[in-house]
């Protein structure tokens, strides 16, 4: 059965329930697999990274699953995907696979036909600007690709925009992201406001959009779009209360000094805007991670309270994304991640190798902050420290 | 093994689905690609073009240009400017360091409620190919295999009746189609479903489409069924996954070994993670191949870095997290009641060892980001179940979380956060299950236990008369 090329297709919107079919599902996995995938699903007995970007896997069968994985756009065009296809049509039997990160992965039965895929990859590279439409690497210890949300393409609460930062972030992260060269693998996330569809609390580093601002309150408007109880519930700080504009008309207030800027309160209610150019700025995160490796699950940590929000090159952002990168890349253990690394040393310890100030908005000051709290003589000198003892008079 | 769908699966090429020909596809040069302009100016959008990682902003500008002639030759039906009022509005975006979208806007197909999310720009005047710009969720393939005739098909269907842009994939797991006006939201879904057999994804208060590792299909780790588990599940939730009854959003996320690479312990409120219940199988003549440097750790997880000589006891037995493990006669040797299954060493020696054979899954439930009060993990709350199809043991697990959720959860309270509220005990009792020390790191550090009346001798009914008589006032 073909598409349809009919204005409305299928569609007949006198009878709309005709030859409407609900409820499917996805499509099933099974026909989407490679020869090779389905015939040594579940048996596979060990696996190798040949080279940054390749992985052999073998099958107690005696087969070997070659991958070539590729950094990818997880905003692309249907001419991108068109030539993804080709090439999968024309290397790896018209199958491929994206990951969770968004990498795109080919899977072929042979070495050789990993030298032909990885020759012709090479050769694909955008005729504006000579960007590689699918470099190779992402495996191991380094930086595979970043996972990230809509900013200014979609959403409507973004404080950022996300993939021009991913674009800055992994032209300058790149030659971790094809070598193998850190502790551990770092994963790097980003969302563009602090819903974080992109989940990057538990990443090791994760770059947050965040707005400085209480919202604008859009009074003329708001008694007719705003179901103004469900906008004061909303408020995890009771900022906001009820009251009544000069002309009579029903609106809110703020108590200005107890907004934390989540923006729940723009999800609820439209003429409560957050947006800033001038206050809109990144957050940046360190030390989570998912994975149940020696050590377990963890948050992320601020670590940078603020950076500018300086489209769409963010220079601030990749410079400290690299600085923390290459302060751990001294300095921890084989198989440590950023977070384990900082929990050896000490966080006193990581913010003087990083040279990172530690400022009043890294003391947590929200419910349960008491929990971060050290309650020990167990600590490690570094300037920080002295500069209290200093405040104190502490010293002769 | 079951490879069995729930229904038939359509099986066709991309000829028996195309709405385009050889010469429509390819229908620009890489000259005109080189030259071409687009209707705006976009120097910061621009900058983003050169640099090693693929620019989003040359994919886009050259599909600009394909869309324009095909526009040209009316054979679009969604404006050939889209992708040119798109990067318009997003470089005054990056100008004025904020976004242009309205806030939301509910549309949706017919029946379902969710699916789709409504998008309207603020500068429709300025950029009218992006004044509707809905985006369509359409449910990923379990871990994400595709054959080029599927993504053909949907390329074709997209750049008809849509913007051609698109994320492959959202964090959801969905595919996500950016950008079509409200009348194509009909037609669209019709087309998904009858013709290219997919359905749309979830958004908005239901289940979202749950999402799955690659497991079995590629990873010698995978301690259960991973694509098995999650498209019945997702097959099973179709009703809850498509008309929104529940207070929030739900999120299954399905991890086939305590790696986790789908994250589900952080991204999901009901988070299936694989585990073994036996001995960590061993091959001893393996180990002394890591020993003797035959094999790279990690299986060359860290080989951009010379790192020395592999040591067995620097790089395995002493950062085993419970000191289980250790050398005795030159054989490994696992304590394996004490071993947490962290993964450490199998990860590091993946030829001498291996999970056990008893395997199932761990339920953890609860985890969500920020919003609203602070970011949670997902809370360990069944340790060892065994997940084999049809899995009416977790199916029941799950249908009566569901109905205590939707009766108990607040406007907007995800399944963590009610469970905050109402503590883990209570959460634990409406589950049917026995309190234990698996379920939290440390026991409570604070006396302030809440005693029912029913634990108490005597009850709570007091007579203060009674109390006088043995203590003057
Ligand atoms: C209060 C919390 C949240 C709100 C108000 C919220 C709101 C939104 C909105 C408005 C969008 C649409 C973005 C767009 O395409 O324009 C969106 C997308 C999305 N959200 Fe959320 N979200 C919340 C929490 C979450 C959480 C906790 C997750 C996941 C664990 C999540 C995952 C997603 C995903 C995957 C998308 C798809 C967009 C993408 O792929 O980037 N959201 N969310
Ligand atoms: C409303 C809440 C949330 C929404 C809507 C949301 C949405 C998403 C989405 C859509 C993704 C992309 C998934 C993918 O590409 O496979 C994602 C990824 C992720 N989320 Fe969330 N998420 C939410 C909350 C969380 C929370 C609470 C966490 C963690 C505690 C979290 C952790 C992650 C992580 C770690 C990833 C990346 C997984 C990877 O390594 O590939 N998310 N989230
Ligand atoms: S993280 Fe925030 S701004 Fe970004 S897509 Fe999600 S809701 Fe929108
Ligand atoms: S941004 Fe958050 S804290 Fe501030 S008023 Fe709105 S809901 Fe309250
Ligand atoms: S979660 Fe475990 S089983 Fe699944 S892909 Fe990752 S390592 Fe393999
Ligand atoms: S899996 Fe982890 S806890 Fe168990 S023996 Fe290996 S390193 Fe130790």
């Amino acid at each position: 059965m073909a598409l349809s090329k009919d204005r409305l297709g299928r569609f007949n919107p006198d009878k709309h329930m005709e030859g409407r079919v609900t409820d499917i599902g996805p499509r099933h996995y099974w026909q989407f697999f490679p020869p090779v995938i389905q015939n040594n699903y579940g048996k596979w007995a060990y696996h190798e990274i040949l080279e940054p970007g390749v992985l052999v896997h073998v099958s107690e069968t005696g087969d070997k699953a070659f991958t070539v994985r590729c950094g990818g756009m997880r905003f692309m065009t249907v001419d991108f995907v068109r030539e993804l296809c080709d090439i999968a049509d024309r290397f790896s039997d018209g199958y491929v696979r994206f990951t969770t990160r968004n990498n795109i992965e080919f899977i072929v039965d042979s070495l050789e036909k990993v030298e032909a895929l990885k020759a012709e990859l090479a050769k694909h590279t955008f005729a504006i600007g000579g960007s590689l439409k699918f470099p190779v690497g992402g495996t191991g210890a380094g930086v595979t690709n970043i996972v990230h949300t809509q900013g200014f393409i979609h959403c409507h609460t973004a404080a950022v925009d996300a993939s021009s930062m991913v674009k800055a972030l992994m032209d300058g992260l790149f030659e971790h992201f094809t070598s193998m060269d850190l502790p551990a693998q770092v994963r790097v996330s980003m969302a563009c406001c602090l819903n974080m569809c992109g989940a990057v609390h538990c990443s090791d580093i994760a770059l947050l959009g965040y707005h400085r601002k209480p919202p604008a309150i859009d009074h003329e408007v708001l008694h007719k779009i705003c179901e103004i109880p469900l906008a004061i519930a909303s408020c995890p700080t009771a900022a906001i209360s009820p009251a009544k504009t000069e002309d009579g008309l029903k609106t809110v207030k703020l108590k200005v000094e107890r907004c934390m800027f989540c923006g729940n309160c723009y999800t609820m209610c439209p003429a409560l805007p957050l947006a800033d150019g001038q206050g809109d700025c990144v957050v940046m995160m360190a030390g989570g991670k998912v994975s149940n490796r020696i050590s377990m699950p963890t948050f992320s940590k601020v670590v940078i309270p603020y950076l500018p929000n300086n489209h769409p090159l963010f220079p601030e952002v990749v410079e400290a994304t690299k600085q923390v990168l290459n302060a751990y890349a001294a300095d921890a253990r084989k198989y440590e991640r950023i977070g384990d690394w900082a929990q050896r040393i000490g966080w006193e310890k990581f913010f003087e190798k990083c040279n990172l100030p530690f400022t009043e908005h890294l003391i947590d000051d929200y419910r349960l902050a008491y929990d971060t709290y050290r309650t020990s003589t167990q600590f490690k000198y570094t300037e920080a420290a002295w500069a209290v003892t200093r405040a104190a008079e502490g010293e002769e | 093994m079951a490879f069995e769908p729930k229904r038939p699966q359509k099986t066709y090429t991309y000829d028996d689905v195309r709405l385009f020909t050889d010469e429509e596809l390819k229908n620009y040069t890489a000259e005109e690609e080189k030259n071409f302009k687009i209707k705006h100016d976009i120097p910061l959008l621009e900058k983003l073009e050169s640099g090693p990682w693929p620019s989003f902003v040359a994919d886009a500008k050259r599909y600009a240009l394909r869309r324009r002639k095909l526009g040209e030759e009316g054979k679009l039906l969604i404006s050939p400017d889209v992708v040119e009022d798109l990067l318009g509005q997003v470089e005054l975006s990056f100008v004025h360091g904020e976004t242009h979208w309205k806030h939301g806007g509910i549309v949706g197909v017919i029946g379902y409620g969710g699916g789709v999310i409504g998008r309207y720009s603020d500068l429709a005047a300025k950029y009218p190919g992006v004044a509707h710009f809905h985006t369509v969720r359409v449910a990923q393939v379990p871990s994400k295999f595709y054959n080029t005739a599927f993504l053909r098909g949907l390329a074709d269907l997209w750049e008809y009746r849509g913007s051609g842009m698109l994320n492959l994939h959202g964090s959801t797991g969905d595919i996500i189609l950016l950008g079509t006006f409200t009348e194509q939201l009909e037609p669209l879904f019709q087309e998904l479903t009858q013709v290219l057999d997919v359905d749309l994804g979830g958004s908005g208060s239901n289940l979202r489409t749950p999402e799955c590792c690659l497991g079995k299909a590629r990873c010698q780790y995978a301690l259960y069924d991973t694509q098995e588990m999650c498209y019945e599940m997702t097959m099973h939730y179709q009703d809850e996954l498509h008309r929104p009854a529940f207070p929030y959003k739900f999120k299954f996320k399905f991890d086939g070994c305590p790696n986790g690479c789908v994250a589900s312990i952080a991204r999901a409120d009901l988070s299936f993670i694989g585990t073994w219940c036996d001995d960590i199988r061993i091959d001893q003549d393996a180990v002394q191949g890591y020993i003797n440097g035959e094999f790279p750790p990690g299986g060359g997880s860290h080989s951009g870095k010379d790192w020395g000589k592999f040591d067995i006891y620097a790089e395995v037995i002493d950062r085993c997290p419970t000191g289980c493990m250790s050398l005795e006669g030159g054989e490994l040797v696992i304590d394996n009641p004490n071993c947490t299954r962290c993964m450490h060493c199998i990860n590091t020696m993946p030829r001498a060892l291996r999970p056990g054979v008893e395997t199932g899954v761990s339920l953890l439930f609860g985890a969500k980001a920020p919003i609203l009060e602070g970011a949670q993990m997902s809370v360990l709350v069944i340790p060892f179940m065994k997940a084999e199809p049809p899995y009416d043991n977790v199916k029941e697990m799950i249908n009566k979380m569901f109905e205590w959720w939707m009766d108990e959860g607040k406007n907007r309270e995800r399944l963590g956060e009610t469970i905050q509220r109402v503590g883990l005990q209570r959460f634990c009792d409406i589950m049917g299950l026995p309190p234990a020390p698996q379920m939290v790191k440390e026991p409570r550090t604070n006396p302030y236990i809440f005693w029912k009346e029913e634990d108490v001798p005597g009850g709570f009914e007091r007579d203060i008369n009674d109390y006088r008589s043995r203590h003057a006032r």
